[in-house]
């Protein structure tokens, strides 16, 4: 019945978007579509990596105040134990999830552009199996522009959507793969004919004056009735490539930290705050966590076998191991790496019994959001996981969380507690 | 239905028994309004930027076509050495439009930083784009003389 309608829509095209004269790039083909798909490919296989990884980076399995979406179900709690180190593993996995993104985002753009008359396509649905083939493309263009839309408003802290941010790109990111992944297999036959149509190199060395349009194709990219060009094929990659690039130089700054800071000119955390011992940057102030100046009556709760309560006076007493560590936000950007100086967490879980597999359940004195986490046993007793009480020879700003906080080894940056006021370490 | 046919019908049944099973829990805390950004970010290149991107560019082709004599500055033609910095500077006012038109309210409460150096920074990315651009176009001009 499909096929007897299709036959008489296919006669009866309506006029505008629809008819084939309508597109009339002379670049587009299956070429230049197949030269930016072949970059999606492993680019949008390593974003869901990526992303993947840094879900599995607050433990969410570990405990329920790690989980930023615990009715998950079987997207993610078959998720591995998130490891105490390397020490760099979280600011890149995440560093290039968000650089990544970015510097796709020319990409994905220009890929729209260069299959935009299939969403004109007459008839809409010649059979079953391309009706369900262009339902998966709209999950797979809705859920890939989606997925860079939260992403990139996420990390302006522009929380415009109507649900929680990690629940709309996690979710949105499974969606989005299970279209990507049949899209893909399917085509990637196409994919490979496409790109040996043409030689890379000589399109490169092939100017404006002498480009012509790719031979007509079986699936009618190339126009039946193409405009004299204005921009060369390596002219028109050339400019996507730079627009990546530009994002990519004027973002990444963020990421490395230190002197090259300052040339992440657009990006968020772009800017050197001077040269103090705490003059780098903060997530979220004391303010706006609602922390008042902490004075001398402050305590660190300790729980294990036994209870212990601790002055600040006291922790200081106690030996101080020093981390050389970075700490890195979901954001992207990183404080670069900083000199901590506090006591070790496995001291500490020492000093009140605890076993060497319990785990440790902390809590800020800040309220709401990322006010508590639970460390797994590793990272407890990982030798540069630390309650710091110094950063870089001084005593940790209010910001950087004074009296105390946690700083551990490839640890989300939300997860190293500031402000900490108890520790409960116990077997789960 | 040939064999691939078959073979992709299931695929596809398939990979929408997956994409239901995340999409009900990513609409489950507001179907209606994840729903629109969803359906939004489907059509949102299609519908409004490319119309918006492909106007303008249609109407400096045709501005030039119309005018042969406006479309060479000392012989050599000058369209893309004002489509390549305007496509990047759009692009980056596109991914940076919170921060530049300081949209986010939390941005300067959790960061501590002000929010108005976006604007000013973009503003001379932009010019030094142009500022490249027309360097390159004065060098191509210059050896063209020769």
């Amino acid at each position: 019945m499909l096929g007897r309608w299709a036959h008489w829509t296919a006669g009866h095209s309506p006029p505008g978007p629809f008819r084939a004269r309508f597109w009339r790039s002379p670049l587009r083909g299956p070429w230049f579509t197949a030269v930016l798909s072949v970059v999606l490919l492993p680019g949008i296989t390593l974003m869901f990596l990526t992303g993947l990884a840094s879900y599995a980076a607050y433990n969410p399995n570990l405990a329920p105040v790690n989980d930023t979406t615990p009715d998950k179900g079987l997207l993610g709690s078959w998720l591995p134990a998130w490891p105490a180190g390397p020490w760099w593993l979280y600011w890149v996995t995440q560093g290039v999830h968000v650089i990544l993104g970015l510097v796709l985002i020319p990409v994905v753009l220009a890929k729209l552009w260069s299959v935009l008359p299939k969403l004109f396509e007459w008839p809409p649905a010649r059979s079953l199996t391309h009706l369900l083939d262009r339902a998966s493309l709209l999950l797979l263009v809705g859920g890939a522009v989606f997925e860079l839309v939260t992403g990139v408003m996420n990390i302006q802290y522009y929380y415009a959507w109507p649900v929680v941010f990690y629940q709309a790109h996690y979710y949105g990111a499974w969606v989005f793969i299970a279209a990507f992944v049949v899209h893909v297999a399917f085509r990637v036959g196409r994919l490979v004919t496409a790109l040996r149509s043409r030689s890379l190199i000589r399109e490169l060395r092939t100017p404006l004056s002498a480009t012509r349009p790719e031979p007509p194709d079986p699936d009618h990219l190339v126009s039946p009735d193409p405009a004299p060009p204005t921009i060369s094929r390596r002219g028109a990659l050339g400019m996507v490539a730079l627009s990546s690039l530009a994002l990519l130089g004027l973002t990444v700054g963020q990421t490395i930290g230190g002197r090259a800071r300052s040339t992440a000119l657009l990006a968020p955390r772009g800017r050197e705050l001077g040269m103090g011992p705490n003059d780098f940057q903060v997530n979220k102030t004391a303010a706006m966590a609602g922390i008042v100046p902490v004075d001398d009556s402050w305590r660190l709760q300790l729980r294990g076998a036994v209870s212990r309560s601790l002055s600040r006076a006291e922790l200081l007493a106690l030996p101080q191991h020093t981390a050389r560590l970075p700490i890195a936000c979901v954001e992207g950007w990183s404080t670069g790496i900083q000199t901590w100086t506090g006591v070790p967490l496995a001291d500490l879980a020492d000093l009140v019994g605890a076993a060497r597999t319990d785990r440790l359940f902390v809590e800020s004195l800040q309220r709401g959001g990322f006010s508590t986490a639970t460390l797994s046993p590793g990272q407890v007793r990982t030798p540069d996981a630390l309650l710091a009480l110094q950063v870089n020879g001084a005593d940790l700003s209010l910001d950087h969380g004074f009296p105390a906080r946690i700083v551990v080894p490839a640890l989300p940056g939300v997860h190293n507690i500031k402000w900490v006021t108890r520790l409960t370490f116990s077997a789960g | 239905m040939t064999r691939r046919e078959s073979l992709q019908t299931v695929a596809l049944l398939a990979s929408f028994i997956v994409a239901g099973y995340a999409a009900v829990r990513l609409l489950a805390g507001d179907p209606v309004g994840v729903g629109a950004w969803f359906v939004g970010s489907a059509i949102g290149h299609d519908l409004v930027l490319f119309p918006l991107y492909a106007g303008l560019d249609a109407l400096l082709v045709l501005l030039l076509r119309r005018h042969p004599a406006w479309a060479a500055v000392g012989g050599v033609p000058w369209m893309n050495y004002l489509r390549v910095p305007v496509v990047v500077s759009g692009l980056l006012l596109l991914v940076w439009s919170p921060l530049i038109l300081r949209l986010p309210t939390e941005f300067r409460a959790a960061s501590g930083l002000p929010d108005q150096p976006f604007l000013p920074h973009w503003l001379a990315v932009t010019a030094a784009l142009f500022v490249l651009s027309a360097a390159i176009l004065l060098a191509r001009i210059t050896t063209k003389r020769r």
